[in-house]
């Protein structure tokens, strides 16, 4: 598990600051455009993984379906070109696989886990009859995301149903990034001793503010 | 520890219940989630006071793993479930 990420820590994360707090009947929170614009990609990338519907609220992310592949990378090009990710490359952290054999992607892998270690029938068997509802719970939850953050940012508020979706998503976006940037448990030591050079470190700011936001979320609702 | 599920008690079905007793739910340590998410995965889930929803914690952190839940194998079944909805890395087992 992950350490407490402190506030101090994560308000050195150059533009993304954007926290949680508590209201009578949930949480709120200010988030800045590109704040948005990366959890919107992220929860999307998500959605899209667990092979559930494309957005329904969201038309101008749909591509046409007839043309999958390569191109599904670049639905993404709300992405400010002054951000401090590029859109392509963010894309490709979490990834469009047409291939949604469980076992292949690691990202699926650990989203939806065996429920038994060393016994693949009975594993089978359990994910025969829980996965498609798992799948669409993961998807729920990144759909309010979706549904409650406008994509220019700004303040929101969240009931405490929708707060607890945002949890959800929050930590399914964040179990994802993790798989793609190989997080271990001495991932802060590995972290200040990375190489400006290693092709994660861009990403690295990105999954510490999500950790702290969730943090935030966690602490708005206990 | 124990979620005192709710049992359906069928007469065809009531002997192997017994016998399926017990086995549990495990939680598995991993570098991503939370420690403060984890814990209130355990008091949502579970309903377990913050005192031992953190004990727990504790021990998945510390020790690799803890059993959150005990129980018949359906009942365990659904806590994984409900467990890897909330994204924890959950797996069920015979208590050996």
């Amino acid at each position: 598990m992950s350490d407490t990420p402190e506030p101090d820590e994560a308000a050195s994360l150059e533009d993304l600051m954007a926290r949680f707090r508590s209201t009578a009947d949930g949480a709120t929170a200010r988030f800045a455009p590109v704040e948005a614009a990366i959890i919107r990609d992220l929860v999307g990338q998500v959605i899209e993984l667990i092979g559930s519907d494309p957005v329904e609220d969201e038309p101008d992310d749909i591509v046409a379906t007839e043309e999958p592949g390569p191109e599904a990378a670049a639905r993404h090009n709300g992405w400010p070109d002054d951000g401090p990710i590029d859109a392509d490359d963010l894309a490709a952290m979490i990834g469009f696989s047409d291939n949604t054999e469980l076992p292949d992607d690691p990202v699926l892998a650990r989203l939806l886990p065996d429920a038994y270690r060393d016994d693949p029938e009975a594993s089978g068997e359990f994910r025969r009859y829980t996965e498609s509802g798992l799948r669409s719970g993961k998807a729920a939850a990144a759909r309010t995301v979706l549904a409650t953050l406008p994509a220019a940012g700004g303040r929101i508020r969240l009931s405490e149903p929708e707060a607890q979706a945002w949890l959800r998503a929050l930590n399914d976006v964040r179990l994802a990034l993790g798989v793609r940037l190989e997080v271990t448990d001495d991932f802060d030591d590995q972290v200040s001793s990375m190489e400006p050079d290693d092709p994660r470190a861009p990403y690295i700011g990105v999954y510490q503010w999500l950790a702290f936001l969730q943090e935030t979320l966690v602490r708005a609702l206990s | 520890m124990s979620t005192a599920p709710a049992e359906v008690q069928r007469p065809d079905t009531a002997q192997e219940t017994a016998r399926d007793l017990p086995w549990v739910t495990i939680v598995w340590n991993d570098p991503v989630n939370l420690m403060s998410y984890v814990t209130y995965v355990f008091q949502t889930v579970f309903g377990y006071a913050k005192p031992k929803a953190e004990k727990l914690m504790l021990d998945v952190h510390h020790k690799g793993k803890a059993v959150v839940s005990s129980g018949a194998r359906e009942a365990m079944e659904r806590d994984a479930e409900t467990l890897h909805g909330y994204g924890l890395w959950a797996t069920i087992s015979h208590d050996s």
